[in-house]
């Protein structure tokens, strides 16, 4: 498999708010503008450090949202409640605000467009946010690939990056929606957790032999994967990136 | 590059973590997240064993009962994830690295650690040996739940927990260094939490 292609030290860059937009009522993007960031692949992560007025420090690792585009980084944030540097960022940021960053991290939970198709994602809920990269990177290389995005989420106010999926969802791109807890009047979409029903027909099968990304809390994660397991999907093909309540 | 400051960043202190304890860089969590590249593997005990193998005398193995009859230590210890959360007082149960070698002969200086699911990590063999390394069955008195590793995980908690496989399966002693999965895609070689060696150069 392929390392990543950072050669050197990953040294604390100084990134700058430019942009901020409220996805959700708990989900904020931050573009930053990082002079000198050397690009990154789809997928990866940055970690982000806060510094206090006394040096007290905090560090957190977050997905990056936005495919490679010169030194604009964004990061999507899901405000945690009883978190130290989420609220910071969802909350607090304005443009023109600096924090730290260094990156861009790991190396397997990537996908490039040289790897072509077909491939299918698995997002549960603020998990969508390494896989919006790889529908961006898709688009903005203009790759034909087969993409299915499976993206479950509590309600439709809780989607991440609605509008922008709507407009993507057409030309080899296919985004289907799970509410799992409400769902808006006149819903025909599925209404429930990913599960073995779902997964094949979302497909592709395991005869195509997708690259598969899943990525969302544990629970989420381990019920998806196993499912995948039991329509016959290898599990080397199955790549998957956990979080859970971690304070962060 | 003195760090800049965030302009109204305060944090949240925490009066429960000890900086003797807590490496830079790190968070004291309760929570015990989970973190694999894949889907969790679910091998049956019948099926179960654990090797030695690579350079050695003679290869070794155990079944899930023979190991089950080895002697048994339980270890409190911290835990430190390189995605920033450490874990303090873990209980763990498990069989000291130092009992498997016991008796086996080599001249090889490091070691990969091998799983089911293909993952691997590797190390310098005396970072196993001395009391410093466990292949856990237990956390908390209970079996090792499969997400966290079970049936049963190796548990090496002076470096970055992705240096402890969980489900594994054996070690492959080497005369020269390997780097597992982690250690080719982009995370440090040797992952010492307090010297913050987490990626490539660090």
């Amino acid at each position: 498999m392929a390392g990543t292609a950072v050669l050197g030290r990953l040294t604390w860059q100084v990134a700058k708010v430019i942009d901020l937009v409220a996805e959700t009522p708990r989900v904020k993007t931050i573009a930053f503008e990082v002079p000198g960031w050397p690009g990154h692949r789809a997928g990866q992560h940055v970690d982000v450090r806060l510094t206090a007025e006394d040096g007290y420090q905090s560090e957190r690792s977050y997905s990056i949202a936005s495919a490679p585009d010169g030194t604009r980084v964004e990061l999507t944030v899901e405000r945690i409640d009883d978190g130290e540097v989420s609220p910071y960022l969802a909350d607090e940021l304005e443009p023109g605000d600096q924090i730290e960053l260094r990156g861009p991290i790991g190396g397997y939970f990537v996908w490039e467009p040289l790897q072509g198709g077909p491939i299918l994602l698995l997002a549960g809920g603020s998990g969508v946010v390494p896989l919006m990269a790889m529908v961006r990177l898709r688009a903005a290389a203009r790759s034909d690939a087969d993409m299915r995005l499976l993206y479950s989420s509590r309600g439709w106010e809780d989607v991440i990056y609605r509008e922008e999926l709507e407009r993507l969802n057409r030309d080899g791109l296919t985004v289907v929606h799970t509410l799992t807890r409400s769902q808006p009047p006149g819903w025909t979409g599925y209404a429930r957790r990913v599960d073995f029903e779902m997964l094949s027909e979302v497909g592709p099968g395991p005869q195509e032999r997708p690259h598969i990304y899943v990525c969302g809390p544990t629970p989420f994660v381990e019920a998806a994967a196993e499912a995948l397991v039991k329509l016959g999907h290898e599990p080397q093909t199955i790549k998957a990136e956990r979080f859970g309540p971690t304070g962060g | 590059m003195s760090p800049i400051i965030s302009r109204g960043f305060r944090g949240r202190r925490r009066d429960d973590a000890p900086s003797d304890r807590v490496p830079p860089g790190q968070y004291v969590t309760r929570d015990f997240p989970v973190l694999s590249a894949g889907p969790t593997p679910h091998t049956p005990l019948d099926q179960w064993d654990f090797t030695i193998v690579g350079e050695v005398n003679e290869p070794r193995r155990w079944t899930w009962e023979e190991f089950r009859a080895l002697p048994i230590e339980e270890v409190t210890v911290d835990i430190h994830c390189v995605t920033k959360w450490s874990k303090l007082d873990t209980v763990w149960q498990g069989v000291s690295i130092d009992t498997l070698l016991d008796g086996v002969e080599t001249s090889a200086e490091y070691v990969v650690q091998f799983s089911d699911g293909g993952y691997t990590t590797n190390l310098p063999l005396k970072d196993l040996t001395g009391g410093k390394a466990w292949l856990a069955f237990g956390y908390n008195g209970q079996p090792l739940e499969p997400e966290h590793g079970g049936p049963a995980r190796m548990l090496v908690p002076h470096l970055y927990f992705w240096k402890s496989a969980k489900w594994a399966r054996g070690l492959r002693l080497a005369a020269t260094d390997e780097p597992g999965f982690w250690e080719t895609n982009g995370y440090h070689n040797y992952g010492d939490p307090w010297r913050e060696q987490r990626y490539w150069g660090d």
